[in-house]
């Protein structure tokens, strides 16, 4: 009973917390000089990205290794339905995620039978695969040089604009991927990742599962990347490299795997290293490097993870104080 | 005849764990399988129920053949089973473990809007209500004690409403009051809900006490299968034990 009370009050605050964050997120184009509104907007995208992965990563224990080609195949097909096409430009943004959801079916299709580091491998080798093509199809994607000066519609060209795309399309997604993480599809997905053998014995088909989970992850990393053309104004092959892969797990385990918004406090953690560190030394991955030292030895569960134990060890406690 | 299994068998690199073994299982019997360890008792459940595929023979269900089917899909044809080593979602609740079982059932697995927290409430609750572990619904389910993470197993298996539970050691590790509730909750599995028992399991007093029929394994195949008397009295299975019948029966 104290626990259902403390879990509801505790519920209503992180709604409340919640409403009051975004209410200033929205004044904060007023006050904040363009560069940080920029970066804001950068942080969403890539927030976005790193929780779309965490969806089969945290919640489904699956190693999905190459997730960063799914947002890449968002980002072209915005690009190249605005360059290459005379259809609106909204078409694109709607597009973006079937295209991806498309791929990830592909892909998962073939590595969804392997389990664990070899469903991993394999994932690399395919997603390279299409980096290659978008790497040398020049006439088609723009090869290594990309796509540049993309010009999506006025309303969300200028960094304001972009920004509340960013900021709307973050918030709705992150509903709706909280909403299928509390779902009857999260929690079977959950009990997948325990222990795959005992979901096939209560009557889970497993592979199936599992490939729905990489079709909806998929998607909300095209969406994802469909919100980095509006921030940036451009695609370069790099956006489906395997290192901005790793670099997205790493954003995942720093923030912490096991919460939902930890992949989302990591990618800003990350960001924000790179863009203010980057800008005294190009070897910032060195700091990062120490910092994720100093992770895996003090904080195994993350710094969002650490921090959601911390204040759950202190509810508890008030809790049995009052009883 | 619900379950026809016959001259199944199944070798690993070489060694023959399951060479012929024959099960026939009537509806609503509670049959135990017995047998020396490395008999190939575990070894023929986890053929039963798709855990591992024949090599050879054939396992017939309400007439189908469940030889060449997925764990899932045999699961689906109402066949639920425990594990010997406790095999649950170790960081999820014992609720949610049940849940999972139950939501399967229904068919709500691919549900991706409604909230989990609203659905299959009660039927989740009335099955722990009937294992004893109502109590502990919102404990996560790996700091069970091992007595409660065994009966949790039953329940896990009881989610998805069997008509044929199959139970491997479902004593085993249990103290001698939580084995006397094991055996009441297998009673009355059998006698209220009419579910079909097949289980294997080292005490024979359990054994005896509760099987309508025993099938005796050694060496992975069949030595005999029959009413608890005719099995006690059999040569051959005295054999097997080398204890003797004295000590074991």
């Amino acid at each position: 009973m104290v626990k259902a009370i403390l879990s509801d009050s505790r519920a209503l605050k992180a709604f409340g917390a919640g409403v009051a964050v975004f209410i200033l997120l929205l004044f904060v184009p007023c006050f904040l000089p363009r560069f940080h509104v920029y970066l804001l907007g950068l942080i969403f995208t890539t927030g976005l990205l790193a929780v779309s992965l965490n969806l089969v990563l945290g919640l489904g224990g699956m190693y999905q290794f190459h997730h960063a080609v799914f947002y890449g195949i968002g980002a072209y097909t915005v690009a190249l339905v605005i360059t290459k096409t005379t259809l609106s430009p909204w078409i694109g943004f709607l597009l973006a995620p079937f295209v991806s959801a498309l791929f990830s079916l592909f892909i998962g299709l073939i590595c969804v039978r392997l389990s664990k580091l070899y469903f991993g491998m394999l994932q690399i080798s395919l997603g390279s695969l299409v980096w290659a093509v978008v790497f040398r199809w020049y006439s088609f994607t723009g090869g290594d040089d990309g796509i540049h000066g993309i010009s999506v519609p006025g309303i969300i060209s200028s960094t304001s604009g972009a920004y509340y795309f960013s900021l709307i399309l973050t918030v709705i997604c992150l509903l709706a991927m909280q909403r299928i993480v509390n779902s009857p599809f999260g929690r079977s997905f959950q009990a997948v990742r325990d222990n795959p053998v005992r979901s096939e014995a209560v009557g889970i088909n497993v592979k199936r599962l599992q490939l729905t989970g990489m079709v909806i992850s998929g998607a909300f990393a095209g969406i994802a990347g469909s919100m980095f053309v509006v921030i940036e104004g451009s695609v370069f092959p790099e956006l489906m490299f395997w290192t901005l892969s790793l670099e997205i797990i790493i954003m995942c385990l720093l923030g912490g795997w096991f919460t939902f918004l930890g992949p989302m406090l990591g990618a800003a953690i990350i960001v924000l290293l790179r863009t203010f560190v980057g800008i005294y030394t190009e070897y910032w991955t060195i700091i990062l490097g120490f910092v994720l030292m100093l992770l895996i030895l003090f904080l195994p569960q993350g710094v969002l993870g650490y921090f959601l134990e911390k204040f759950e060890r202190s509810g508890m406690k008030q809790a049995q104080e009052e009883k | 005849m619900m379950l026809h299994v016959e001259n199944l068998q199944k070798t690993f690199d070489g060694f023959a764990a399951v060479s012929d073994a024959q099960l026939e299982v009537e509806k609503g019997e509670v049959v135990a399988v017995i047998g020396p360890n490395g008999a190939g008792k575990t070894t023929l459940f986890n053929l039963i129920t798709g855990q591992l595929k024949a090599d050879g023979g054939s396992i017939i269900f309400k007439d189908e053949n469940l030889a060449c089917m997925t764990p899932y899909e045999i699961c689906r044809r109402g066949i639920s089973r425990s594990f010997q080593i406790v095999n649950i979602f170790s960081r999820l609740t014992v609720f949610e473990n049940v849940r999972v079982a139950v939501m399967s059932y229904n068919k709500r697995t691919f549900n991706l809007f409604s909230r989990a927290k609203d659905i299959d409430v009660s039927e989740t609750g009335d099955i722990l209500k009937s294992v004893g572990l109502f109590e502990k619904a919102g404990r996560i389910s790996g700091s069970l004690s091992h007595g409660d993470q065994k009966v949790l197993e039953m329940a896990v298996a009881l989610g998805n409403r069997p008509e044929f539970l199959i139970l491997d050691e479902p004593t085993a590790g249990m103290s001698p009051e939580e084995t006397r509730n094991a055996l009441e909750l297998m009673k009355l599995l059998s006698r209220d809900r009419g579910i079909t028992i097949l289980f294997c399991e080292h005490d024979m007093e359990l054994v005896f006490s509760v099987a309508n029929r025993i099938m005796v394994m050694q060496h992975g195949r069949t030595i005999i299968q029959g009413e608890p008397e005719v099995v006690r009295k059999d040569r051959q299975v005295q054999e097997a034990y080398l204890g003797g019948p004295d000590e074991l029966f």
